[in-house]
Order: C-alpha cells, then structure tokens, then sequence
C-alpha cells in the first residue's frame, strides 16, 4: 500500500484528521515553550529585581491601556549601537514579574528598557502632556487627560492579591499596606514613607506630577518609568556567571 | 406549507437556548449594576441588550417558521443553507471597511500626530488594536466563517448541521467583535498583540469557536463524499489551532468577576514566547491555513480547473502545519529569550519557505490551460495575484527570520511593510476574490453587477499595496541603518528623532496607499451591493433549491 494509499485514512475520516492536525501542531510548542518553565539557566540569577510597587504598578496598567507597547518596546538588544544608545541589554530576570510582558515589537519611539532616571519628572509632565513642546519632531499623541484623572488607592490591592495568584511574590505586608504606600510614594512629606522604602528596595519617593493631593495617572505613570531599568547594578552584576 | 399533521413545537435547541440567553440577560444585568469599571458596565448592558435580543429572535424566528423544520434535502439535492453565509459576507465588507478606514486614520496619525486630538478613545495607541483586529479577525474572520460554512456544505454535498447553531457562531462571533473593539476604545485590552481583549470576551469567544468547530464538524460527519475536501482539511487545521492558541495564550485571572481588568498568568519571558507563539501562529493558521483553504476552493472553480496536484496538496498540508507552529520565537531575536529557542525558531521558519512555496505553485498551476482567463475575468486575476504575493512574503518571511537580517528589520517598519504585502496582498485579495464569487453564488445570482468596477478596484487596490510596502521598505531600512551608523570618530551618526523625522515622508506615501485601497473596497462594496439589488436571478427556482454545484 502506498503512502498515499495510506493518506486516505485521513481524508475518510474527520476524528482521525482532528487528532492528527493536533499532534503535530503540538510538537513546536512543547519542544519550545516547556523547557522555559524549568531550563534554571532560562532566567539570570540577579540581585534587586523586586515587584512593582502599588504606584508603579497603576503606572504600569496606565501604560498597558493607552497602549505605548504598541511604539516602545522594553528590550535591549545585545548590539553594538543598542548598547550605547540605551544601556546594558535586557536581563530576563528585569522582566521576570511583567505579567503580562511588554517588550514590545516596533519602535516608533525610542526603547523604554532604562528610560528611568534619563530625564527628570518635569520632563516628562510636559511631554506626556504635549510631546511637541519639548521634542517638536514627535509623532507621540499627548496625553494630558492623564493630569485629570484620580488613582484609586483603594483598588491596587486587588491588582496585588491577583498578581500574586498568578507568581508575583508580594508579601501579605505589602498588600495589606497598598492604599497607603500608594499615597506615600508620591508624597515625600507622607508619614509613611519609611516604612514604604523598607517594603520596596531602591523605591522613589518624590511627588512626580508635582501637584498634591491624591495621585493622579501622570504621578502614576512617571513612577513607573521612571523605575525602568533601574532594578539591577550593572556595576556588580556578573555577566560571566550568566552566559548562556 | 407545513402539513396539519405535523403539529408545531419548539426544538429543545430553541427553547434551550432562549433560556440560556434569558438567564444570561439577567445576570448580565447584574453584572452591569454590580461592576467596578465604567467599560465593564458597558459591555455587561451591551450584553443583556445582546441576549435580551438573541430571546426574541429565537422566539419570533419560532412562530415565523413552519412546522417542520427546513428539510435536509429536496428532490434529491442537499438544500443548502445560505442565511448565515450571506450575513457572514455582509459583515466582512462592513468591517473590512471600517477596519481598512482605522488603518487610513492611524497611517495619517504617524505622519500629522495632531489627529490623536490628544483624546484618550482616538489615539494611536487605542486605534491600533482596533485597526488590526478589525482587519484581521472581523474583516478576515467572517470571511472564513462565510467560505468555510459554503464550501464545508458544497464539498460535502450536505446542509450545514444545526438549525440555530450557525446563526450562534455568525451572530455570537460578531457580539464579540463589537465588545473587542468597544473594549479598544475604552481602554480595555491585556496589551497582548492580536490577543487584545479582555478575560470576559475571551471566554465568550471559547464558547464561539467551539460551536463553530461542531457545526463544522458535524456537516462532515453528514457528507455525501467519501473523501473529506482538501479545502476542509485546512479549514478543520484553522479551527483546530486558533482554538490551541487561544486556549494556551490567553490564560488571565481576573481581578474581579465584575471588573474588565485581568493578569495573564504567565510573566516575563514564558509570556513573550507564548505570547508570539500565539502570534506567528495567528498569521500562520488565521491568515494563511484558512485563506489557503479559500485558495484551494474558489481558484479552482473560478478557473474550472482541477486543483494541480493532489498529491501536492497532502505534502503542502501536513508539512505547513508541522513547521509553522515552531517559527514564533523569530519574533524574539536578540532578547532575552534563550539563543537555542531563537535558533529553533529561525531554523523552522527558514524551512517554512518550501510549503509556502509548494502551496503557491499548486495554487498557480491550478490555472494550466486556463491562463488566457486571467484577461478576462478580473475576480480569477485578483485570486491569482493574491497567491503572487503569497509567494513574496512567504519568502520575505524566512528571510526576516534569518537573525542577521532581522537585527536590521527587527522594531521598524519593514515588519509593517511585510505584514501589509501579506495582509493587502494575500489576505485582502483572496478574500475580495472570495467573496466576489460568494455574493453572486449564495444569493442565486447569474453573476456580479459589473466586472469592469472589480478591474478598477483590482488596479486600484493594487497601486495602493505597491506604494504602501515600497514605502515601508525604504523607511524601515532607512531606519534600521540609520540606528546602526557610527560616525569615522565611533559615535553613533544619529540622534532617535532624526530617525523619525527621516520616516515623514514615507508616512505619507503609506497613508495613500492606504487610501487607495480603501477607496477599492468601497467600489467592491458598491458592486456587491448592486449584485444583490438589481442582479439577475440564476433561474425560476425556489431559493431553497439551489444547484449542486
């Protein structure tokens, strides 16, 4: 009997064709994604990698919802001019608490990898407020909607509790104090910053929008870039321990 | 018609699924009261409205029809069922429209940035998800579910299977389109490209695809055919794997039942190799297994030709399937992702060349000894033009993949320039194609209302994918060197916004073709419309009873 002869079993027969359409879609993935969840060398053994703190964490759904993975992505590649124009390349381990990822896939606008700390807060109140104003080239849409809108301290605790589910490592501390290192980390004058710099290492407090009152989506939004690519030493870290 | 001794009850499908939907009404309701999220709210109302109104169809569709339910066959021949194909159809050009409308705005709001109004429900962060959803899973979407419920009941000479279920998987696969794409616009998405919406659309989108892999199913199981069609296998492969792929990427735990925000619950780098995993595959199994099925059924009719090699098709079909699946990780080349996982994925997408390549010369060879039709008969040139440019991004494509090459093309347009040579030119053609031989087909006309608009529309449309990949081919490799070059004293040659300054022009040139292949679709729109108007009836016969093709 030929091969083809053979084939007709398929061609006959619906269940056995659905069976075999699964079979060997199924080997790409397994072969490639499940080493990922136990290969140890898959993720770099890092030091000051730690969860996002509640501000940043608003900052970071903010920047999830308008969308700027969409033309910045957060991945340095390992290239000579990469390199110099951004900062060491990306670690695995600096994205190992994203869920989701946002490393992104075009580069309308520059990477966002180690934006944090370039520019200063006002800097980036009058950008995000109206890019033109500070770069007039910019195709960047302005978002000065983000002044007028209130964070919810109340709320992130949930986003924390879920988050947590799902393999972030917050601490019960963390969570049960969300609302108030929320406010505290844009309030320098806030009673509870100490307390909140314990909880979260190498954590800015700085009143980012430079309004006061509640924190409001911008304050949320500059926290969050302004902590990116900030987490790791580059001073210290040792490359040679994480070849692979 | 009915006969007096049948006396007239309601199917346990339809009294069951208008109780479904009415307990579904009532607790959407609720959850509409109960949300923490204006957006939330807002789609749970759109929802009870939704199931509110799927009640009353179900109810009026009921004291409308006869007795009996419609028969499987008449005088002997299958009686084709063509209401869900004909709205599937009607739903494809309308969104394709919008869809097509979106990629005009958000291609002008690269080149004038003024037109996001600095509104949060208009700008290109929110448009663009919509605009690639729109194109691909609506406008792309309903055509597969059109040509695959039509060549599923031709090829196997039986009646679509189920009473209500198609018009559930026609109607339920758009309500989520709508909530997809209101989502878009109100904020809500879970940032995962082609995987937008949120955990509760995704969800509804499950229960979609399963009916619709049923009803397909099923009118198999019914086939007057010993061999199932080889457009059904790739059909079957697209259901089957956009199902895997849904099911595997998309995993979020809600923060709360009554609220749109949810975590995906892979992190980091397992949720970027799932993540593009998904991703490829969606061009692989949406925009290409399903549209290949179009290919191997439409071109063949059209140019009444059998398909070239049979034999051909079998090797195309397992040996695509196999390699696509593995090409994800192309999308993750110098990342943080492992190297042997890059190298994987380069090395299959590279071996990817060879079926893509089969399938195009099996969909070109089709038309030997009918070349002379492609002067006359614009719709069979559109078709055949659409597996050209098959060809040449499925050759762009492993060639992207190789890592030098894309150290270059990765981030910038070039990416956008080959997703639109396979997107305007491959998907949008076979899929105008496609539906220009559908419309006159299911609603029984002799043929289209006019071939000279499709010889407009096909130039048209066609000088609109030339200026819009040429456009971004230059931008994005002027880019991509532009980020790389170095002064003779070592310092990089450019600021990033020289980079986008450099891009304006080429923004312009994309956002015309673009423009100009909005403008062919809308002529098509016209065309199809006035087929259906004022075209000709096939012949005195009863609608139900239409031939065996």
């Amino acid at each position: 009997m030929s091969f083809w002869t053979r084939h007709q079993i398929f061609e006959k027969n619906s269940i056995i064709l659905v069976v075999g359409i699964l079979l060997v879609i199924a080997i790409g993935g397994l072969v490639e994604i499940t080493p990922l969840f136990y290969l140890k060398s898959t993720i770099e053994k890092v030091d000051g990698v730690r969860p996002y703190t509640p501000l940043e964490l608003a900052g970071r759904n903010v920047y999830v919802r308008e969308g700027c993975y969409l033309c910045h992505s957060q991945m340095v590649r390992p290239l000579r001019d990469e390199v110099e124009r951004y900062g060491h390349f990306s670690l695995a381990a600096e994205s190992m608490f994203d869920h989701p990822f946002q490393w992104g896939s075009k580069r309308t606008g520059p990477d966002l990898a180690r934006v944090g700390a370039k520019y200063s807060d006002d800097w980036h109140v009058t950008h995000l407020t109206n890019p033109r104003a500070i770069v007039p080239q910019s195709v960047m849409p302005g978002y000065p909607f983000l002044s007028r809108v209130e964070v919810d301290p109340d709320a992130i605790a949930g986003d924390m509790r879920t988050l947590r589910t799902v393999g972030v490592p917050y601490s019960d501390e963390q969570i049960a104090n969300a609302a108030a290192d929320l406010k505290a980390q844009a309030d320098p004058d806030n009673a509870g910053t100490d307390a909140f710099g314990k909880r979260y290492a190498k954590a800015v407090v700085r009143n980012f929008d430079g309004k006061t009152g509640t924190p409001t989506e911008m304050d949320a939004l500059i926290a969050y870039l302004q902590m990116l690519g900030t987490l790791v030493d580059f001073k210290i870290y040792n490359e040679k321990a994480n070849l692979r | 018609m009915s006969q007096p001794s049948i006396s007239k009850s309601m199917t346990i499908g339809e009294s069951g699924l208008a109780v479904v939907f009415a307990v579904t009404a009532f607790l959407c309701v609720i959850a509409s009261a109960k949300a923490l999220d204006a957006p939330f709210a807002f789609h749970a109302a759109l929802s009870a409205a939704a199931s509110l109104a799927a009640v009353f169809f179900i109810v009026n569709r009921y004291f409308e029809r006869p007795a009996a339910l419609p028969p499987q066959e008449i005088n002997g021949r299958p009686n084709y069922n063509m209401g869900p194909i004909k709205f599937s159809a009607f739903m494809a050009m309308f969104w394709g429209i919008a869809g097509f409308l979106v990629g005009l705005i958000i291609a002008s709001q690269l080149a004038w940035p003024a037109l996001n109004f600095d509104l949060p429900w208009i700008s290109f962060g929110r448009l663009r998800p919509l605009h690639t959803s729109a194109v691909i899973f609506a406008f792309g979407g309903n055509v597969l579910v059109a040509t695959s419920f039509y060549v599923v009941q031709k090829s196997c000479r039986a009646r679509l299977a189920g009473d209500l279920a198609p018009w559930f998987v026609v109607l339920g696969y758009n309500f989520f389109i709508l909530v997809a794409g209101t989502g878009y616009l109100l904020g809500v998405t879970q940032s995962k490209e082609y995987a937008e919406p949120e955990w509760y659309a995704d969800l509804w989108l499950t229960i979609v695809w399963v009916v619709y892999l049923l009803v397909f199913l099923a009118t198999i199981f019914k086939r007057k055919e010993p061999h199932i069609f080889v457009a059904n296998w790739f059909y079957l492969a697209f259901i089957v794997t956009i199902a895997v792929l849904h099911l595997g990427n998309n995993p979020a735990l809600p923060v709360s039942v009554f609220g749109s925000k949810s975590y995906v619950a892979w992190g980091g780098i397992q949720d970027a190799m799932f993540q593009w995993w998904y991703g490829h595959n969606a061009v692989g199994f949406f925009l290409t297994a399903g549209f290949l099925a179009i290919m191997y059924y439409f071109i063949p009719k059209r140019a009444e030709r059998p398909i070239y090699s049979y034999r051909l098709s079998i090797i195309h079909f397992w040996a695509l399937i196999f390699l696509y699946i593995w090409a994800g990780p192309h999308h993750l080349h110098y990342t943080a992702l492992p190297d042997w996982t890059q190298t994987l994925g380069m090395t299959f997408s590279i071996m990817l060349w060879m079926p893509s390549w089969g399938g195009m010369i099996n969909g070109l060879m089709t038309l030997s000894g009918a070349w002379d039709k492609l002067r006359t008969d614009p719709v069979l040139r559109m078709l055949v033009v659409s597996v050209a440019f098959y060809g040449m991004s499925t050759f762009e494509g492993p060639m992207m993949s190789i890592k030098v090459v894309n150290s270059l093309s990765h981030y910038t347009d070039w990416t956008i320039g080959h997703v639109h040579s396979g997107a305007l030119g491959w998907v949008g053609f076979v899929s105008f194609g496609a539906l220009y031989c559908l419309v006159p087909w299911a609603w029984n006309r002799k043929g289209l209302y006019s071939l000279k608009l499709v010889n407009w529309h096909f130039w048209i449309a066609t000088l609109g994918i030339v200026l819009y990949i040429s456009a971004m081919w230059v931008s994005g490799i002027l880019q991509g060197l532009m980020w790389r070059a170095y002064t003779s004293l070592g310092f990089l040659e450019y600021s990033f916004i020289e980079t986008v300054e450099a891009m304006h022009p080429f923004y312009i040139i994309r956002a015309a073709g673009g423009g100009l292949f909005l403008i062919g679709a809308l002529i098509m729109a016209y065309n199809l419309w006035m087929t259906v108007r004022v075209g000709e009836q096939e012949a005195q016969m009863p609608v139900a009873l239409q031939p065996a093709e």
